[in-house]
């Protein structure tokens, strides 16, 4: 270790019983091997310790994984993060709550509508007002869709990752038919900023019901297709079956949630478990696998996408007409026509969007089900128009704590797919 | 959402588990998981431990020495999932409400479990002074900390004992500071004006 800085006591304790036991797998950034120290014959029971990333392309973004080999078994392994790491988390105590939800939505770019929504309703929470129903179902149908083009996407660069290259291009196609109809509702193709304080940014455009009626109606063939070029391709079940296994034990016990979790074969989804907005009113089944390799994971997905289409077909038949946002003059600007003819509007307006509004102190951890697993946020509030503390749990970033259990004693082919199934977002991983 | 939930951090809860009859009626006004939250007070490793509930959620407050026990018990009680560790800094905000017998100290780590049947989540606030910012880890009994433990490291200066690798986890090695501390200030970028002095 360099000597350059002196690390905490507590550091070089443990970087001293990391070299002694070589307990941990990790290696300080500071370390520089000199060639002649690098035995090339290896004996029996010698390791070599690799390094995959951080610009490796099918570590989906800058994960570095340092892996421990015997020949071509991964031993132990050590996920390396931080290198997206921008300070979101301190961002947020320096942005309005109004302007808190541009911040979120760019944690997890594959589901900015998570973000923004586990925002938004820790606030709410915080401020103690009522959300109109239609502004709560309209979440919902974002959500859900949402959650369709993150499992696209998935899909598409697991088959990437897998070789089977075709996959790629249809996932990416029917995630832009997703895209296309959220940038017509919110202006924008990803980090959306729709869902805010109070409610949703906007009412849904006109003809909406024929854009999700066509998606939801194109979806599920689609997904067939996707099962006819996958599930029952051979090259792509010896790739992914047995491939990966975790119990339901070690993944609740390394706090993994989301697909991990339900392919594990523990049925814990937020959306039935501890209901959110409207979904104790829809029907939909939690999909759990029962073995827990690589293959269920995208088993689980595949079939999350089919019962996400039947929330939205039920949202689209159940949506009310109504208000879109809070009418509560607090968080809620002033209709636009108002500002025409109304000083006061106008500076209520500008207030909101300066200065914002002030949530009562208070502190409240708030959790929704994201495509990757329980989003939470931890929202410490001190009565200011700021954020005290912002903290989001983001899923990718302890779900990658399982990597290692998942890792073990598989081949290093089978690392791509097996980092491929955990489904990291970096982005969402370093915050 | 009823009035009853919104009791911001409550009135404060009493530091035995034997409670006053208000707080008693305003958990019984809860939510089934609150009423669960009833049961687990009655957890001998509980008993003493200050607690509130806040928004149908049971917080419970227990004392550096009696923290990993609490969370032991909590574990045993059916909580398998510990949901997030994070730390906060409570530097500039130190007037928070806490309830009677639980000293306000600058650094607060905030664990929150789940319990899978019945869908319940549980609090724990554990206040960890400034001075010796030091908090057994609870890698032992929720193996999923590692990561977050060490992200409240690199981020709050929060020592875990025992941790099997306490190192800087989004920031490089060599960082010096922990960036979310509030006396660690924002960086920016100094606006340069025609002929005005810079900043350095």
């Amino acid at each position: 270790m360099s000597e350059a800085t002196s690390p905490p006591e507590a550091l070089q304790r443990d970087a001293d019983r990391a070299h002694h036991d070589s307990a941990v797998l990790r290696l300080p950034e500071g370390i520089v091997f000199d060639p002649s120290d690098v035995d090339v014959e290896f004996g029996e029971d010698e390791t070599m310790i690799i390094n995959m990333g951080p610009q490796h392309p099918s570590t989906h973004g800058v994960l570095r994984i340092m892996m421990e080999l015997e020949g071509e078994t991964v031993l132990r392994s050590k996920p390396v993060i931080g290198y997206l790491h921008t300070g979101m988390e301190k961002t947020g105590e320096e942005l309005t709550y109004v302007q808190g939800a541009t911040n979120v939505t760019r944690m997890d770019y594959l589901s900015p509508l998570h973000n923004e929504l586990v925002y938004a309703l820790a606030t709410e929470e915080l401020l103690g007002i009522e959300i109109p129903p239609r502004a709560t179902w309209i979440r919902m149908l974002m959500c859900e869709l949402n959650r369709i083009s993150s499992h696209v996407m998935w899909t598409a660069t697991n088959g990437m990752d897998l070789a089977s290259t075709s996959m790629m291009i249809y996932g990416f196609r029917e995630r832009e038919m997703i895209l296309t109809f959220f940038e017509k509702t919110t202006g924008l193709r990803m980090n959306h900023d729709y869902i805010r304080p109070g409610g949703v940014a906007a009412d849904l455009p006109d003809g909406w019901e024929d854009d999700v009626a066509v998606i939801i109606d194109t979806i599920p063939g689609r997904v067939d297709e996707y099962d006819e070029l996958l599930t029952g391709q051979p090259i792509f079940r010896e790739r992914c079956e047995g491939v990966g296994i975790i119990s339901p034990e070690l993944a609740l016990a390394l706090g993994a949630t989301g697909p991990i979790l339900r392919a594990a074969g523990v049925p814990f989804d937020l959306r039935q478990a501890m209901p959110y907005l409207y979904y104790d009113q829809v029907e939909f089944d939690v999909i759990a696998g029962t073995v827990g390799d690589t293959f269920d994971r995208y088993a689980v997905r595949l079939n999350e996408i089919r019962e996400s289409c039947r929330i939205v077909a039920q949202i689209l038949e159940k949506l009310p007409p109504g208000d879109y946002r809070s009418q509560d003059k607090k968080v809620t600007p002033p209709p636009r026509a108002r500002i025409d003819e109304s000083m006061e509007a106008l500076i209520h307006h500008f207030k909101i969007f300066t200065r914002g509004f002030e949530v009562p102190a208070g502190e409240v951890y708030t959790a929704v089900e994201s495509p990757r697993g329980e989003l939470g946020c931890y929202l410490v509030s001190d009565g200011t128009n700021k954020p005290y503390r912002l903290h989001v749990r983001a899923p990718s970033f302890v779900n990658l704590q399982s990597l290692p259990a998942l890792l073990r004693g598989g081949l290093i082919a089978d690392a791509i797919a097996i980092i491929s199934s955990v489904d990291p977002v970096m982005g969402e991983v370093d915050r | 959402m009823s009035d009853e939930t919104l009791v911001s951090d409550g009135p404060a809860g009493p530091t035995g588990s034997d409670g006053p009859g208000d707080r008693e009626r305003d958990a019984a006004a809860e939510t089934a998981g609150a009423e669960g939250g009833d049961d687990l007070l009655a957890l001998p490793a509980l008993a003493g431990t200050a607690w509130t509930n806040a928004r149908g959620q049971l917080v419970l407050y227990p004392e550096r020495a009696s923290y990993v026990a609490v969370v032991e018990a909590l574990r045993a009680a059916g909580f398998v999932l510990c949901s997030d560790l994070c730390a906060v800094d409570y530097l500039q905000h130190p007037e928070r409400q806490l309830p009677p017998g639980v000293e306000p100290e600058r650094f607060e780590v905030v664990v929150n479990v789940t319990s899978i049947t019945p869908p319940q989540r549980v609090r724990v606030r554990v206040q960890v002074p400034a001075d010796e910012p030091r908090l057994p880890t609870l890698f032992e009994i929720y193996p999923g900390t590692e990561a977050m433990e060490r992200e409240a490291y690199d981020m709050y200066g929060v020592v875990f004992d025992d941790h099997p690798d306490m190192t800087r986890i989004l920031m490089p090695d060599d960082w010096e500071g922990h960036p979310l501390r509030k006396d660690y200030s924002v960086g920016r970028v100094p606006v340069q004006f025609k002929e005005a002095p810079g900043p350095r």
